[in-house]
This record gives C-alpha cells, structure tokens and sequence, in this order.
C-alpha cells in the first residue's frame, strides 16, 4: 500500500483568475503583506504495491495523461510507501 | 450529408444541433452514444454543448478518454469533418485535436449572452460562405472560455490561419472591451492545421433561427455543406 499526494499548479505566466481574486480580497482584509498568490488543486491517491519508482513512474504518466493539462499545468508528486 | 451528434453524460446541446441540422439545414443526423467505437458512415461529427462528466477535473478532460473519441480522433485524422462548440471545443482541446488550453473567466463568472465575433478566416470549410471580417451574433455560455496558448505556438496559428473567430465590437473592432472571458488576442475560435477540426466557443445552433434572435450562425453551417458538396437549403 502506498498513499500518494499529488500538487497540480498553474504554471508560471498562466494568468490565475481565482488567484487574482483571493488576492484581493486578502488584500482587503488588511493582510498587506501579501503580494502575490495562485491557487492549484491537491489530490490524495491510494495505491497498491510498495515499489516506490514504479508508483511514482506510474503517477507521472497519470498526472503527463489526465490529472494535469501539460500546457497549462505542472505537477509535484509525494509517494510515501506504507 | 450525414452527421453524427456525439452524446456524452451530461451534454446538453446536442437535440439543439440535432434539431437544426435535421429541420432546419435538412440532412441525415443520428446521436452517437459516448461508448460507441464505430463512426463510420458520417460525414461530419459534432461535439455538443453541456457539462460533460459534471466538469470534473478540468472541463472536456474525462470526457476526452470516452470510447467514441479514439474513433472521432481517427475520423479527424483521416479527413473527416469535425466542429466542437462551447463543451464539444474544451473536448477537442483535451484530446489535443486542437492547439491550446481553457481556464476559467477572468471574471470567474458563468457568462450566457449573445456577442459578437468576427470571421478571421474564409479558406476553412466552417468560414468558405462568410464574409473576410464578417461580424457574427451568436450566444455563448460558457465559464471556462478564456482560451490559452503560448505565444510561439499563437503566431504560428496566425500565419497558418487557424485563428477562425475573434470576439469584437458590433462594428467589428477587436479591443479588450468585446472580450468576455480573457482568452488569448480574443479567441473565439480555432481550426485544425488542415481546417477540417473547428471548435468555438459561441453557439451557432442556438442562432440558425429568426425566432431565436439571430441567423448568422446559419453561414458556420451553410460554408460546411457547401464545401462538402451538399445541397444548401434556401
């Protein structure tokens, strides 16, 4: 059994519509300090096997197939074997 | 002429293109069911509307590995004549049957009214009977519209002419202003490198009638059937 956490995040020069608008808002709220955030999507995975280059090979090829759009997106993949 | 409208759970234009490519323009239209793998004998497939697969994930991504897309893959890939609206173009931009990428509104908002855009294009079978800069009214209802693409790859498609539709002023201005969802230069729509795949946003299934407010969606059509040597309704 493995569990897995995948990060998909826009990449850099994609304009974040949502972002933006959080961005706002906290700025309105008074948090001054921030100045700049984007938002991505954060998915959990539960895997059978233990082989932990084989999983994480496999997530690559589902996140590059489906659970990221490569144009737009990069991901970030964590494998912890249990 | 015969077309095939794909279905797919949660389309939902698909009895508007049924009912206009079978009553109004008059030629042969069947549904084709997400799960079927043979397509052929049409002339011409139509991707929907809707929300396929409730838009989980990323609109057009999971629908992008039904059954029936290898075969509409195959059928593009060979010739065959394709057009995606609204749902059926983020489908097509999923498979990578065309350039590009869709985010959601800049505005973040689910917009449904009618607009205008411009044809960019008259050598595309979808653009032959339109008007060079020609200003369409269609509706467009969409919230993932603001079409993406890098700018190496977006020059490219200007010279090769794939860029079909702007978004414009009534008069035919593309400025910031007409833009109603952020897409990249005010994209409306795009082809194939070969022309035979278009996917737009607006829907000219829901213009091909006066009753509905506007006909101009009716030259999309009327170019398709001329090019492919059908008859043209009067």
């Amino acid at each position: 059994m493995a569990r897995a956490r995948v990060f998909v995040t826009l990449k850099e020069g994609i304009l974040d519509p949502q972002g933006k608008t959080v961005l706002r808002a906290l700025k309105s709220l008074g948090y001054d300090e921030v100045e700049d955030m984007r938002i991505g999507k954060y998915m959990e995975v539960q895997l059978s096997g233990d082989n932990r280059e084989k999983l994480e090979e496999r997530l690559g090829e589902m996140c590059e197939k489906l659970l990221a759009n490569p144009i737009i997106e990069n991901y970030r993949t964590e494998v912890e074997v249990q | 002429m015969k077309f095939g409208v794909v279905v797919f759970p949660g389309s939902n234009c698909d009895h508007d293109c049924h009912y206009v490519i079978g009553k109004v323009l008059g030629q042969d239209v069947d549904y084709v069911w997400h799960g079927s793998t043979d397509v052929a004998g049409y002339d011409c497939l139509v991707l929907p509307g809707g929300f396929s697969y409730g838009d989980y994930l990323r609109t057009g991504a999971v629908a992008r590995f039904s059954p029936v897309m290898k075969a509409v893959e195959k059928f593009a890939d060979s010739g065959g004549m394709v057009i995606g609206i609204c749902n059926g173009f983020q489908i097509l931009l999923e498979a990578g049957l065309l350039p590009g990428a869709m985010m959601r509104n800049t505005g973040l908002k689910f917009i449904c009214r009618f607009l205008n855009v411009r044809v960019e294009t008259t050598s595309t079978p979808w653009t032959c009977e339109a008007g060079m800069g020609q200003v369409l009214s269609m509706p467009i209802a969409h919230n993932e519209g603001n079409y993406q693409v890098s700018p190496g790859e977006l020059e490219e498609m200007n010279e090769r002419g794939q860029v079909v539709f702007r978004y414009c002023s009534p008069e035919g201005m593309v400025l910031p202003e007409f833009n109603p969802n952020g897409a990249t230069d005010g994209i409306a729509g795009v082809c194939s490198r070969e022309g035979n795949v278009l996917g737009l946003m607006p829907h000219p299934e829901r213009a091909s009638e006066a009753e509905l407010g506007s006909t101009d969606g009716l030259v999309i059509w009327r170019s398709l059937l001329k090019r492919c040597g059908a008859g043209v309704p009067a």
